[in-house]
Formats: C-alpha cells, structure tokens, sequence
C-alpha cells in the first residue's frame, strides 16, 4: 500500500464511457420487443439475428431520447449524421459488426452539473452517441459449450462520452448520481446499474502533480454500483501509484474489478489491439435532425430536477434543502408534486416524506416507484391532523403501517378502526381535566404556588386517563386555563 | 408457344385462349428437364409449386380477377430471398438455411401474379465474372456449353437464354447482369442505384448492390422495373424519386446526342468484333441524324481500382455474419471459439469470398483506411461528377459490355487480376450508381454473342428503356 505521502504527489484523472439502455418499445433496428428478464431468444427477429437480406431500421424513439439527454446535458445536436460499423467477431454479436455512431455522434459537447464535491462542480462531455447494444455470452462453469441470448441484441443504448475531466472518485460517483437521475427524470432509461440498464466503465490514469501530459490509461469494466465505480477507481489509483513509486510503468490495458475482493485485475483473454475497421453504415439512410422535430423533442422534454426544484421553491414555498430533498429522486419528486396538488400544507408533505414515509421505505426496500399509498391518502392523512382529529403519532406510527397494508382504505375510517380518532370537543376533555384537579388537589396547591413544571406531570395524566385520544394542543390549552383559573 | 416469348407475346396467346398458365408451366419445365443437368442453371425448380400456382392462376384470369404479370415464369438469383425456400448465395456457408421472409422485389412480384419457377445458380456471394465460383459448380453458356455464361448472375442470364422462364431477376454489383446478358444474348438491366429495394438481398457490396432483370424484350424489363421499383418500408435507403409506367413511355423520338468513350474504344483490352460491333451502332447513328461524339473519360482508369476497393470492404462486414454461431455451416466439433470461427469460415467460403474478405479487411484496417478506403471514396465521388457532366452535355454513353465475348470455361481461373478485367466497362455505371444496359446487338465469327452497353444520368431508366428498344430495332 501507498503512504498518504506518496499518494500527495499525484493527481488522478479519470473519464467515464456510461452506457444507458433507452427505453423504448421496440429495439433500435427493428420490431423486436425490448423488454428485461424475457425468456431467452424470445425477443428477436430476423433483423435481430442477422439473416441475409435483412436491412435495418432506425427507431426514431431512440432517437429521440438520446437528443432529450443531449439538452438535458447542454449539449450540441448534430443536426445530419450517420451510422457506422465497428467491425469485430463475437458470438453474441449476430451481424459481425456493431451498428453506432462513430463520426457523427447525435449529441457533441456539453456537461453534467455535480453536487457535493469541493474540487469541481461539473464534468464535461465529449458527445453522446446512439449504439445498438449486443446480446449476451452465458457460460456456464463445467459447461463445454456458451449459450447465446440474443434478446439484448439490437436494445438501443445512449453511451455518454465525458472528457478526461474528473479528478476522483468523489467526482465521478457524484456524476454517476446525477446521470443516473437525467435519465430517470427523463424517461430515458430507467437506471438500474444492477441489471445492467445503466453501465460503466472507467479510464483511469495518474500523473505527477503539476504535469501537463496525461499518465498511461487503464479502462476498468464490471462495475455494477456506482459505489463500486469509485471503489475501483479508488483501488486502480493505489495499484498505479504504487507500481510508478516501484519504478515500474503502467500497461495500457483492460482491467475487470471484482466486486468481492475490491480489486482490479488484467483480462484474461489476450489484449490485442482490436481494429475495428470502421466505416459508415450502407444499409441505412442518413439521420436528419429536422428544426420542427427538435422543436418537438425540446418542446415534449419531461421536467429536469433543476426545474422541479426551482418551481418547488417557487409554488410551495419550499427552502433550499426541502426542495433539494424533495427532488433527489424523480419518484419521490412527482409523488411531493401530486400531494401538494391537493393538500394546501406543503411543508407537512416534505416532512411526512422526508420522515416516516422515508423511513419505511428505507427499512422495507422499496422505492416511491412501487410505494403503495395514494398521494391522495397521504394528503387526508395531513388534513386529519391539521384539523386536529389525530394525533402526528398515531399518525406516523400506526395508521401509516396499516394503510401499507391496505392501501385502498380511507384514512379517516383506518382511524376510526384503529381507535386514534381524538376528541377534540372540549366539552369531553373539560370534565376529564376536571376529574384529574379533583384527585390532585396538593399538586394543584404546589402548581398555584409557582411549581409550574407540574403542568407536565397534569398533561401525562390527562393523556393516560383518555387513553391518548385527546387533541394535546386542544388539552394543554384547557388544562392551564384551569390550573390558572384561581 | 414460341421458343423465347417475351411476357407480352405470352400475355397475347393467354388473352386468346392459345394456352394456359400451366402450359407456360410446362413449357418451361420441360426446357428444364432437357438442358438444366448440363446447363446448371438452376440449383432447385419448384416445379409442383409452380404448377400448383399456375393453374390457380388460371382461375384467377378466367374470373378476370388476375394480377398484370399473370403467366410471367421468373427465375431467381439464389442471393435473393423467398420465404419458406433454400437460400445459398452459391456458398458452402448456407447449408441448409431457409428464408424467413420475401424480398420485397419478389413479394412484387407474387402480389402481380407472377410465378417463382426456381431458384438460379450463381457466383459465390455474386463475386465473379464467370459463374465459375459456385459451390455448386459452373453454370454453362447454352450458345456453347464450353463458354462461361458470365457472371454472377449466370444462371439467371442462361435460364433466359435457353428459355427455361420468361424474366429472370439477377444482381448487378460491378456488371453481374449486364456481362452475363452480353454473353448469353439477352437484354440485361441494371437500374439506378436505390432504385429497387435491397430488402431481401443477400449483401455482397451494399453501396453498389443493385437487383436487375434479364427478359428477351424492352418491353419486358420496363414491366417488371416499374413493379418491382419505389419506396419500401423496409428499406430505408431506397429512393423517394417517383416510379413512372415505364412500359408506357418507350416510344423513341427526336434526335440524340450520343458518346462513345475513347478509352473504351482505345482499350488494349477490348476485342476486335467487339468494338467494330459498337462503332457500327454509332456509324448507323450518325447515318440516322443523331450526333455521335467520341469523348475523353479521363478517369476510366481509376473505376475498376475503385470499385475493387470499396466492394470488398463492403464486402468484409457484410459477410462476418457467416459465422457458423446462427445458422448454416459449422464445422463439427471445434477446439474453441477461435477454431470455430476459423474453420467454418475456411471451409465454407469458396476461394473467390476468401480473397475478397481478406481485400477488404485490409483496405479497412487502419493503417491502410486513408489511403485506400478513404481515397477510394473521393475517387468514387469524383467519377461521379466526371459522370454527371457527361451526362448535361449528351443524352446516352455507348459502350461495350464487356471486353471480350463469352470466353472459355477455365480460361481466367487462375488468373483473377484477368479475371477482374471483365468487369472493366460495367464498373463505372456501379460505382457512379448510374442506370445502364446490355442489349445484344451482334455475333462473333464463333457465333457468341456481343452486347452493347447503354448508359444514362441516374433516374433516366424511361429514356433508356426506350433508347434501347430503338437501337434493338434499328440493328
């Protein structure tokens, strides 16, 4: 391992090559359903397969989406271009060559706002460009034979370029984030680096501090969690400068991080330099990005998390950290969005979704995508307690765990069901204040006499004698009135 | 029935009741039977479903409810796709794979009632120049079965020829219908690039690819073509530019301004007859009141280069889907994956496809993709323009189709720069994406054909077509 010493003396430089599987209906080239966790070879065609004859057609969808993250990353869009065949042999690729967009990326330039790292605050892009993703190798240990699933063959994919430009891994974890949530805010991919929607790979090198010619690179592959992106990044740093501290060099090379050991080793299959032969694609015609249909794609842009949380700022009165809170995650974002659209207590809503809600969440795995409560539920629950008609505790500790359970059941009848409806007539609460005076005439005396910490002690009775179904805003009130009334 | 009908001849004797569909049928399976084992021009005859079609047909034209190309037999190039039949692009590499689907061309074709006789012998992957590189074996020139029939669409030229079908549809890639029709006397058609759908052809040179059309008559090829043509939805790089009614728009007129290219003409290359065959059609022109230049190509050189670059760089993608991993041939038992690849690919490709794909792999790879690849392209774009000028100042270009008539079987095998030499006056239309055609204007002192080339801007098929049918009856 290094020292903190050695380690001072370098930079580190970094560039991400992101892989995101657009969804769309159909795949990039063809018909074929584009769908996760089908049965093997079930969502192809001959187009997907690669028969002779066969000649491929653009999805303007995928199009579509990529131009969308391209805006949403300020990038430039290429307004004519074409594809290219990168050429190279592999089971899992049916046609031989892979059909992307070499010279004429859609998207060219732009950058990525990051948060939350001291050392940069955004990352630059070199391009975004449309590929056809391959299938899938499967080999099975023992087996002689690999099997091929060709259901991913032809799935559209974005691959987001960015420059050499991120200097650790803070940086690069926070770019992943905030790439992981334009394209779920954008609908263009649904994010998930575990199945593999989202995929990263990392060009990792290091130079002498003050040195202006970048250091030998080393791409990593097999990172499934942004956690683990930078892990690696973190490991190949370490295993870097300690080779260059021993006086050895880097090898230009291909590395697969290995998620268990938290470490990086070289490829097993030889590296050879791949030529990939490319050149532009014949079967297809060039793409050209109209002025209407840009217009139209800009125009049908779902809200970005920027815009979400200025106008939450703006039409709810949120601060910075409640709207920041508020749109960390789209899911959360459009759900905040549907209860302010019928409770008039915003702060509340942030609150109840910062606190219980996300705590459940958290200790139930589960997202605001398949959260099961309504909005609207979680609107009545807040007017319930505005009015005074339930208490924040039995609130948040037993009427929120039963309507998980039974999602489509009214939250004042749950209350009632569950016995927490409280009075709030004072009439009622009157005479139990009453009846708790009378048993306790010396502490009375002692609260009358200047002990008014004993308020406290009549409060912990009243609730006791009502089983906690008081209104406590409502009893504190009567209870000093009277405690007062001398 | 006559030997050699055209489809308008044919439609002529159905109309009045002379035959059948089914006799047509008959007639040319008979043809079959008698000349396919020594001609080898088909590789399978659907010959019940033909049948079977034709008497359906039949019906069809009695309740008056039959398609325009009812009783048109047509042969099929075995790189053009029909659904539920063997598809072998003349390789060792296909096995037995069956096409899932039709070609648009032929879906065209069935929807106009036409009947799919069977399927042609051909050039391994359509590269050659002699039908001496199928899998299959060589398809012979019915004029003189010890001639090639040219290629690579000689089994589609000589099923014409020897009359085993009305129409045959072939590829022309750098002149593989219109050498083959120059050897085996038939008319032979290649359109504008894009013109026709390429959906359902089994690519060889995707930039250069061109489905064409052997018949015995103009008015034939101008049926067919405007069938066959325009906009599909499979194929996006097939052009928008309307598709007229060819067939009614042959009637010639006027005067013309027509070139001969010198460095045709002043090829070392070129045969005797053949050339004196060619100035003779522009000598009657000339008597006729139309103007005849002779004009400088200056970059006639460069087309053959060109087009030998760029096809087999195509050619090198287009073909790594034969991989032995989907479909078609793998070798038994390989080692690994590597072995797999390798020997499939070894055995299964013949030596023509070989030498190509490693051409191509080379012109691509990057160190040699400036100075080939790249180079190629501009001098392709430059033809293009030389081309394009010619054609603001005269209406045609007169050419000869090929350099020689039908040679010997044999004779260029081992030799495949001569070989590639067929090609030397088809290029230039494939790399310009131009229309051009080969038309039988004159016989050698051995008897074998020669044909003359028409050339015209793209897009022009309706004057060529009727250009042609004036030249056809003015020899």
């Amino acid at each position: 391992m290094i020292t903190k010493e050695e380690r001072a003396k370098y930079d580190v430089v970094v560039g991400l090559e992101v892989h995101a599987q657009l969804m769309t209906e159909s795949k990039i080239f063809s018909g074929d359903g584009n769908a996760f966790g089908s049965q093997p070879n079930t969502n192809i065609s001959t187009i997907s397969l690669g028969h002779p004859g066969v000649m491929p057609k653009l999805n303007k969808k995928a199009v579509e989406l990529a131009i969308r993250m391209g805006l949403a990353c300020n990038c430039k869009i290429t307004r004519f271009g074409y594809f290219d065949r990168k050429n190279y042999f592999y089971p899992d690729l049916p046609k031989g060559y892979q059909m992307t967009q070499d010279k004429t990326p859609i998207c060219v330039g732009g950058y990525v706002p990051i948060q939350g790292v001291k050392s940069q605050d955004k990352v630059t892009l070199n391009r975004i460009h449309l590929e056809e993703d391959a299938g899938k190798s499967i080999h099975v240990d023992g087996q002689p034979d690999s099997l091929i699933d060709l259901n991913r063959a032809g799935v559209p994919l974005i691959e987001i370029v960015t420059e050499p430009e991120i200097f650790s891994s803070e940086a690069a974890g926070a770019f992943l984030t905030e790439v992981r949530r334009l394209v779920r805010y954008l609908n263009v991919c649904d994010g998930n680096m575990e199945e593999g929607s989202l995929r990263c790979d990392a060009n990792v090198s290091v130079k002498l501090k003050g040195e202006t010619k970048l250091g030998k690179k080393v791409e990593v592959k097999n990172m499934n969690s942004i956690k683990n992106v930078m892990k690696a990044i973190d490991h190949e740093v370490q295993r870097q400068i300690h080779l260059l501290e021993k006086g050895e060099s880097i090898v230009s090379e291909t590395r697969t991080f290995n998620p268990d050991t938290g470490r990086t080793s070289g490829m097993r299959t030889k590296e050879e330099l791949n030529d990939y032969r490319y050149f532009p694609e014949p079967d297809l015609s060039p793409l050209q990005v109209s002025d209407e249909w840009l217009e139209d794609i800009r125009s049908n842009m779902p809200e970005l998390p920027s815009e979400m949380k200025e106008r939450f700022k703006e039409q709810y009165g949120l601060n910075e950290y409640d709207a920041s809170s508020m749109t960390d995650q789209r899911d959360l974002a459009y759900f905040f969005d549907a209860i302010c659209g019928i409770t008039g207590n915003y702060k509340k809503a942030a609150n109840w979704l910062m606190g219980p809600i996300k705590s459940y969440i958290n200790e139930h795995d589960m997202t605001f995508s398949n959260f099961p409560i309504q909005p609207a539920a979680l609107a009545s629950i807040i007017a319930l307690i505005d009015e005074g008609k339930i208490s924040y505790t039995a609130a948040s500790q037993q009427l929120l765990p039963y309507l998980f359970e039974n999602p489509l059941e009214d939250a004042a009848d749950a209350a009632h069901k569950l016995n927490i409806w409280q009075e709030s007539d004072s009439g009622s609460i009157q005479s139990i204040v009453d009846e708790i005076l009378a048993s306790n005439e010396d502490k009375v005396k002692q609260y009358r006499n200047g002990k008014k910490g004993l308020i406290g002690m009549f409060m912990g009775e009243l609730m006791k004698k009502s089983k906690g179904k008081v209104d406590p805003q409502m009893a504190n009130k009567l209870l000093r009135e009277s405690l007062d009334a001398q | 029935m006559q030997a050699n009908s055209s489809f308008h001849q044919l439609k002529a004797g159905l109309d009045e009741g002379k035959f059948t569909c089914v006799d047509i049928v008959n007639h040319y399976l008979k043809n079959i039977h008698q000349k396919n084992d020594e001609l080898n021009a088909f590789l399978t005859i659907y010959e019940q479903e033909a049948l079977d079609r034709a008497a359906e047909i039949d019906t069809k034209i009695a309740n008056k409810s039959a398609g325009k190309l009812a009783g048109l037999v047509v042969g099929l190039k075995d790189v053009l796709c029909y659904q539920d039949h063997p598809l072998n692009c003349g390789s060792k590499i296909l096995d037995d794979f069956h096409s899932q689907f039709s070609a648009t061309c032929v879906e065209r074709l069935l929807a106009e009632d036409a009947i799919i006789i069977g399927r042609n012998n051909c050039d391994e992957f359509a590269m050659g120049s002699s039908c001496e590189n199928s899998a299959f074996g060589p398809v012979k020139n019915a004029d003189n079965t010890s001639r090639v029939p040219g290629g690579s669409s000689g089994g589609s030229a000589v099923a014409v020829q020897s009359d085993m079908c009305t129409i045959s549809l072939g590829t022309d890639t750098g002149g593989s219908v219109r050498q083959p029709a120059s050897f085996c006397n038939v008319i032979g058609l290649k359109p504008t690039y894009s013109r026709i759908s390429r959906h359902g052809l089994a690519a060889y040179a995707s930039t250069f690819d061109t489905i064409g059309i052997f018949s015995n008559s103009i008015e034939d090829a101008a049926l067919i073509l405007e069938t066959i043509a325009g906009e599909d939805e499979h194929d996006s790089t097939v052009s928008t530019e309307k598709v007229p009614e060819f067939s009614r728009m042959l009637a010639f007129d006027g005067k013309v301004k027509v070139a001969y290219l010198k460095e045709t003409l002043e090829s070392p290359a070129l045969n005797e007859e053949v050339k004196e065959a060619v100035v003779s059609i522009g000598e009657k022109l000339k008597a006729e009141g139309h103007q005849v230049d002779e004009v400088s190509f200056p970059l006639m050189e460069y087309a053959l280069p060109t087009y030998y670059i760029l096809t087999t760089a195509e050619a090198s993608s287009n073909l790594s889907r034969y991989d032995g991993v989907k479909y078609g041939f793998r070798i038994d038992k390989p080692r690994n994956l590597e072995s797999m690849y390798k020997k499939t690919r070894t055995q299964g490709f013949g030596h023509e496809v070989f030498r190509r794909i490693m051409l191509g792999t080379f012109v691509l790879s990057a160190s040699y993709h400036d100075a080939y690849y790249i180079k190629a392209q501009k001098v392709r774009r430059l033809i293009k323009n030389q081309l394009e000028e010619l054609f603001k100042e005269y209406d045609f270009v007169l050419l000869p189709t090929a350099p020689s008539t039908a040679f010997e079987l044999g004779a260029k095998t081992s030799d495949p720069m001569e070989m590639y030499l067929a090609d030397l006056f088809t290029v230039q239309a494939s790399v310009a994406g131009a229309p051009a055609i080969s038309i039988p204007i004159a016989k050698d002192s051995d008897g074998m054909s020669i044909g003359l080339q028409v050339m015209t801007k793209v897009f022009a098929e309706d004057k060529l077509l009727a250009f042609s049918k004036y030249l056809l009856e003015a020899k």
